[in-house]
């Protein structure tokens, strides 16, 4: 990819990023299968270990820091599966992201169609 | 030789599964989106394509980050849906085309594109939310799908021009197959979304209408985007765009766009529907 530049309030999930990640994403993967979702909801600490979590994905995980788990290494396709757990949908994770109720980010999608 | 009659592009979103799932098709939120895809449905049951080649991409269902291929075909005599993670509903096994895929990866190696082959792969809401659009109720038994993945979340990913080249390579291998058989190419996914991050959220109309216009007869003015360029034009996962020139690659000659809409937002997105029609569509 010829990187040009940054991307205001995105964070390109490539290569070292992946490789930063990759404990997180590996957890966030296994809640494919009931088993690991039910797994993580009754004991999150233990399942978090068991992936090898750094301090710092272990800490956004448990603040429910979806810019903290970016940061981390996370990638939104494995993170959707943890908001799953927690019965969000992506205009929920869209507004904890950018600060704004579910409502306002819902509004906000629909403003950007008015334009 | 078998035929392509033509192709088509729609989004993927998994709302949209979970909403026909629920029966919410004429609710007052998604009645204008659901209401674009009859016409689309008709000229599926009118050409009766054997076979469906469908590009998406696999949003960490069959490929983890451990092995993930850049592009992968299906070769495979059936595709099975699993759980995703977030609750929409798994849809029944979708028959495969084993001969014609080998042929395909036959001709794709002999083109230098060497692909990665699956004799087993699941299938995510990428391939099976459009099946269920085209044929709800789960009525796609009668066709064959060869399913073709492409990397679209972890960079690098393969350039637009690549994917469009990927695309005519695939069409030519299609239309160099002895058989009589008839294909309908999908490009799924897209348009512009952007998930992570602070700038989720973001949707560019302007920039959608305007891969819409050029799909159609002028692709070389996208496939000079970089990917770079499509995460700032149309958001961390416009990068979907890819598969959309994927399909447009695999088609050749004189096309009639037969059908077009967008409608934004759907869940986080534009969400684009466009049917090009070749001429060897009856
Ligand atoms: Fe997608």
């Amino acid at each position: 990819m010829s990187q040009v530049g940054h991307i205001p309030g995105n964070i390109m999930f490539d290569g070292p990023m992946a490789t930063k990640g990759y404990p997180l994403n590996k957890m966030c993967y296994s809640f494919n299968n009931a088993n690991g979702r039910k797994a993580f909801l009754a004991n999150e600490d233990d399942y978090c270990e068991r992936f090898g979590l750094s301090l710092e994905q272990k800490q956004a995980v448990k603040k429910r820091d979806v810019i903290a788990m970016l940061e981390a290494g996370g990638s939104i396709y494995y993170l959707a599966k943890f908001a799953g757990i927690l019965g969000l949908n992506v205009q929920d994770v869209g507004g904890l992201q950018t600060g704004m109720t579910t409502d306002e980010f819902k509004a906000f999608l629909v403003q950007q169609g008015e334009k | 030789m078998a035929k392509i009659l033509g192709g088509i592009a729609t989004s993927h979103i998994p709302a949209i599964g979970v909403a026909m799932d629920k029966g919410l098709e004429q609710t007052p939120y998604w009645k204008n989106f659901f209401d674009a895809y009859p016409p689309v449905r008709e000229w599926l049951y009118e050409q009766e394509p054997d076979i469906a080649v469908i590009f998406y991409n696999d949003h960490g269902l069959e490929f983890f980050h451990d092995r993930k291929p850049t592009f992968a075909i299906g070769a495979a005599a059936q595709y099975e849906n699993a759980d995703e993670g977030w609750g929409i509903a798994e849809i029944p096994p979708v028959r495969g085309e084993t001969e014609l895929s080998w042929h395909i990866v036959n001709q794709l190696v002999e083109h230098e594109f060497d692909i990665t082959v699956c004799q087993e792969m699941k299938v995510d809401h990428g391939l099976t939310v459009p099946l269920t659009l085209m044929w709800p109720g789960h009525k796609y038994g009668h066709i064959r799908v060869i399913p073709i993945a492409i990397n679209c979340e972890r960079h690098p990913m393969p350039k637009p021009s690549r994917c469009f080249d990927f695309g005519k390579a695939i069409g030519d291998a299609i239309r160099a197959y002895s058989s009589d058989q008839k294909v309908v190419v999908f490009g799924t996914g897209g348009l512009s979304h952007q998930l992570d991050g602070q700038r989720a959220g973001f949707i560019n109309k302007p920039f959608d209408l305007y891969c819409m216009d050029k799909i159609v007869n002028e692709p070389e003015a996208l496939t000079k985007f970089t990917n770079f360029d499509l995460v700032e034009q149309a958001g961390s996962q416009g990068v979907e765009l890819n598969m959309w020139l994927a399909m447009r690659g695999a088609l050749q000659g004189k096309l009639t766009e037969l059908h077009r809409s967008y409608h934004l937002p759907i869940s986080n997105t534009g969400a684009g529907l466009q049917l090009l029609a070749t001429s060897d569509a009856v």
